[in-house]
């Protein structure tokens, strides 16, 4: 495509650069429509949408909302807000700080998008549309009225690249489809978010408490939905109005506010995870929490070796194998050859200590390599511990792990009195067994995130990050490559350590089969390299979303059943194509991947 | 006076020079069976600017390489402060040689301040506990580097830029970045390599400032370029490379003097060119007759034992004639890419 020629002349296509929606429906017709329909969304799930309570969730109530209702009344309401304020309502300006038109096209579809979801379920799962009541028909209906309405909103048109006017029928084909994916990209565009009036501080932190409580609410409703289709629901609706407070500027503008209060935002967080089992009535919801908390810690100690100092690590689960075992081998349990009940401290320090010896040990060989070669020689050292593990048997090596069987009936730990195995009663709330484990768990990845924080900014951190970025150079600045590799690794084993310290108590039991490179189930290696990659590199929310998501997806969805690891990977193939950044970007990479993107000039430290 | 290479005593003195930094024996490197750099002797004083020319592949960057311990010469030995250098590049840096780069290898996704950052590694202490722990020692330690590293970068012209990312200054910014990266190791001797590569002149001449100022921090620097005029207006001494050996080293109008230097630059002129002989007749006459001032001119300097001001302009004029012969390869020389 050499020769620059002017567009071809199609009538039917509105000028380039001129504001018009994709739908030809007037301005104001289509915002009317847009807002209009998040409103009557909202009155819909007050009618009953279908006859029997065989469709779980028991929508037939007037006047009560349940089930995947209220995430439609959710997007319904989100619409209506955005809409209200595109047309300027006073008092919800600081909802729009970037444009409220992508955002209202985004609620509106996240809307649409679950309401028909539901109004498909019920058909499919009763038997044909003759089960709806008319409530479903009239949610149905409006949403659908409102995402037309929406799409219709004009937007700034792209100008199409000009085309050879040789090009063969294919050719033209391939540019028309890239054209069409330009525009539906633009339709979605938003501005710039304007810039944040600084608030007063208590105010801030104000916003950041109210900010954090939404997250724990929205988790809690996550891990707590019952059945696959209000899961799936939850999915739609959570993902369009995310994206819909991303396009809005809303999220920039947290971001912004929790930058200045750093340290009292990782608190809070703190706090907000620490009430989590407060919501809970019983156990059941807190067995994933724990577990969630597990997979993230170990993802968060992945992600200093992985996103911090650039190294690759394949076989990264054995250091939590190594670590469960260490504290499993020294609990007393009955099938452990050592006769020994340790105190849970003196567990810690023996399982943080045997992953940091397994660490150096196999970094020290190891680290002398470069790229790929690393991944490949760390994947199979990973695998040697596994087949290890299996053959301390006695028989076919000596008596340690106790072959495939695992160490077995994991006491449960008692600490200063505190049997973490009974359920107490706080504040009339019942712990269980699970919630006090989230609440030790909870402990050690305070302590994982230290570190990360600490180490990240300071003189190791920088070296890492100058490893990561461009070896020789940063040999030739004076840095020891290889002992600053070693020290990535060996930290990165031990905190891996000192969460599996922790999961032999949860788990009871020990056997190499949990520790494997990929598998069905979290945490094994090729899942803590998607978790880290998938949140984002680099950055301490990234694995932890990424952590939460690739574990819950799978416990959730049950249906998925084989398909279960197709499904990881196209959605990770999909992600890597349009956000190989991650879903919580650090900013660096962001520019990385993104070039086109404005850059902004300032950044804030490593690894923040 | 056109065959012996002028040793280093009868180079003109620069200030505060004398006792010899680096000291490179016969360095020899070989790949196999091809040996890019052969018996090279290469001396650097405190205080000294040092130019090292050659045409592309004579085995500068090799040399440079072998001298920062990227690679461990085959033969032949390098002292600096007369001590052997230890043969990693970790080790040379802490010992007190700092170098940039051919191609600029900046920390592309930090910022300019963490890149000087980087840069205070071997001269400070603080590891992993230390950044866990933050005691007060850590606090300090952070809060010296960072004056040291925002001193260093006001002294190229960046501290403005402190906070941008290094991927996104312009180019001749990154070249400053780099030079103050290799600077906040406090080096003694500073390599630079191609300093003005794809530069304008007023950038040039900005380099050229910047590497004088260094010169009066009291950090000797080796500089390899092909810019010509750059050089003979730098350096106190200039050595040539030439397929790996050292042809000549001497002070600027020696070594633009020397025909063979020219030869290597711009070929030899063909042997059955019709018309070559009599214009290589001519021109051999012309240069034994400008050989022949250029030694008068010399020879008075040196009875007046001062920098006479008529036998300094003659050597102004001298380089920049050379420095305009030179501009043809300077512009191939730009595009060339990293040789190791």
């Amino acid at each position: 495509m050499t020769t620059q020629t002017t567009p071809p002349k199609s009538p039917d296509i509105p000028a380039a650069g001129a504001p018009a929606g994709l739908i030809g429906i007037p301005e104001r017709i289509a915002r009317a429509l847009a807002t209009g329909g998040g409103v009557l969304a909202v009155v819909s799930t007050f009618l009953a949408w279908t006859w029997t309570d065989e469709f779980p969730g028991d929508l037939t109530f007037y006047g009560y909302p349940g089930g995947l209702q209220v995430l439609v009344l959710i997007g319904g309401a989100l619409t209506a807000l955005f809409g209200l304020a595109t047309y300027g309502v006073k008092g919800l300006g600081w909802l729009t700080p970037a444009g409220g038109d992508a955002a209202l096209k985004l609620t509106s579809l996240a809307t649409f998008a679950t309401a028909w979801y539901t109004v498909l379920a019920i058909s499919f799962r009763l038997g044909g549309v003759v089960n709806l009541e008319p409530g479903g028909y009239v949610v149905a209906v409006v949403t659908l009225a409102g995402v037309l309405g929406a799409l219709a909103l004009p937007f700034e048109r792209p100008e199409p690249d000009p085309i050879d006017p040789e090009a063969s029928r294919g050719e033209r084909f391939r540019h028309d489809a890239a054209h069409g994916w330009h525009v539906v990209k633009a339709s979605f565009a938003a501005g710039t978010p304007r810039p944040l009036r600084r608030l007063p501080a208590s105010l801030e932190i104000l916003v950041i408490v109210g900010i954090l409580a939404v997250c724990l609410l929205v988790f809690t409703y996550g891990i707590g939905t019952e059945y696959d289709e209000l899961f799936i629901g939850f999915l739609i609706t959570a993902g369009f109005c995310f994206a819909a407070l991303h396009k809005a500027g809303l999220i920039a503008h947290a971001t912004r506010i929790t930058a200045r209060h750093q340290n009292i935002t990782i608190c809070g967080a703190f706090v907000a995870a620490a009430c989590f089992p407060f919501t809970q009535t019983d156990d059941q919801y807190a067995t994933i929490g724990v577990y969630i908390l597990i997979f993230a810690t170990v993802a968060l100690g992945l992600n200093i070796v992985v996103g911090l100092a650039g190294l690759l690590d394949l076989g990264y689960v054995a250091f939590l194998g190594v670590g469960a075992y260490a504290a499993a081998l020294v609990s007393g349990s009955p099938s452990s050859p050592f006769d020994v009940h340790f105190p849970f401290w003196a567990a810690v320090l023996v399982g943080a200590l045997a992953s940091l010896v397994f660490g150096v040990l196999i970094g020290a060989p190891t680290l002398r390599l470069r790229g790929d070669y690393l991944a490949i020689v760390t994947l199979g050292f990973g695998e040697i511990f596994r087949i290890a593990a299996n053959n301390l048997d006695g028989t076919s090596g000596p008596d340690l792990t106790n072959g495939s069987n695992g160490v077995s009936s994991v006491p449960d730990l008692e600490i200063l009195g505190f049997d973490l195995g009974v359920h107490h009663v706080i504040g009339g709330v019942t712990i269980g067994r699970f919630a006090n484990y989230f609440f030790l768990m909870l402990l050690i990845t305070a302590v994982v995130v230290l570190v990360f924080r600490r180490s990240g900014d300071s003189r190791i951190g920088r070296a890492w990050v100058a490893i990561r970025e461009d070896e020789t150079a940063a040999l030739a600045m004076g840095i020891h490559g290889f002992r600053v590799k070693l020290i990535a690794f060996a930290v990165g084993a031990t905190l891996a350590g000192l969460a599996g310290t922790v999961q032999a108590h949860v788990t009871y039991t020990v056997t190499p089969e949990q520790y494997l490179f990929a598998g069905a189930i979290p945490p094994n290696s090729a899942f803590l390299l998607a978790a880290v990659v998938l949140g984002g590199m680099g950055t301490i929310g990234g694995p932890l979303i990424g952590a939460a998501l690739l574990f819950l997806i799978p416990n959730k969805l049950q249906f998925l059943g084989n398909y279960q690891l197709f499904a990881f990977g196209l959605a990770l193939v999909l992600l890597m194509r349009f956000r190989p950044e991650g879903l919580v970007p650090n900013r660096r990479r962001q520019l990385e991947f993104h070039e086109e993107a404005a850059a902004p000039d300032v950044l804030s430290k490593t690894g923040a | 006076m056109t065959t012996d290479t002028t040793t280093t005593d009868t180079a003109p003195a620069a200030p505060g020079s004398g006792t010899p930094l680096l000291d490179a024996r016969g360095v020899t490197m070989r790949f196999g069976g091809l040996t890019a750099v052969r018996g090279v002797d290469l001396t650097v004083n405190s205080g000294e600017i040092v130019g090292l020319i050659g045409p592309n592949g004579a085995g500068k960057t090799t040399f440079f390489n072998c001298l920062t311990g990227l690679y461990v010469p085959t033969e032949g030995e390098v002292r600096f402060r007369d001590k052997v250098l230890p043969p990693k590049s970790f080790k040379v840096t802490a010992a007190g040689i700092a170098r940039t780069f051919q191609n600029i290898r900046l920390f592309a996704n930090m910022t300019v301040l963490e890149n000087v950052l980087v840069g205070r590694h071997t001269r400070t202490k603080e590891g992993f506990w230390s950044a866990v722990l933050r005691g007060p020692g850590f606090h300090r330690a952070e809060a010296t580097s960072r004056e040291r590293a925002m001193e260093l970068l006001e002294f190229v012209g960046l501290g403005h830029k402190a906070d941008h990312l290094s991927r996104n200054l312009p180019y001749g910014e990154q070249r400053k970045l780099e030079i103050a990266r290799a600077l906040a190791s406090e080096p003694g001797l500073l390599l630079l390599d191609e300093p003005t590569a794809g530069m304008n002149p007023q950038e040039t001449r900005a380099t050229e400032e910047l590497v004088f100022a260094i010169r009066d921090r009291g950090i000797a620097v080796l500089v390899i370029e092909h810019d010509m005029r750059f050089i003979f207006n730098l350096c106190d001494r200039v050595a040539v490379l030439v397929q790996g050996q050292k042809l000549i080293e001497g002070d600027s109008a020696t070594v633009q003097g020397d025909e063979r230097v020219v030869a290597a630059y711009l070929g030899e002129p063909l042997e059955n060119d019709p018309g070559a002989a009599e214009a290589a007749e001519v021109e051999a006459a012309e240069a034994h007759a400008a050989e022949a001032e250029a030694a008068d001119a010399e020879a008075q300097a040196a009875g007046a034992q001062a920098t006479d001001a008529e036998a300094a302009e003659a050597q102004a004029t001298d380089a920049e004639a050379a420095g305009a012969q030179a501009e043809n390869p300077t512009d191939t020389a730009a595009g060339k890419e990293n040789d190791r």
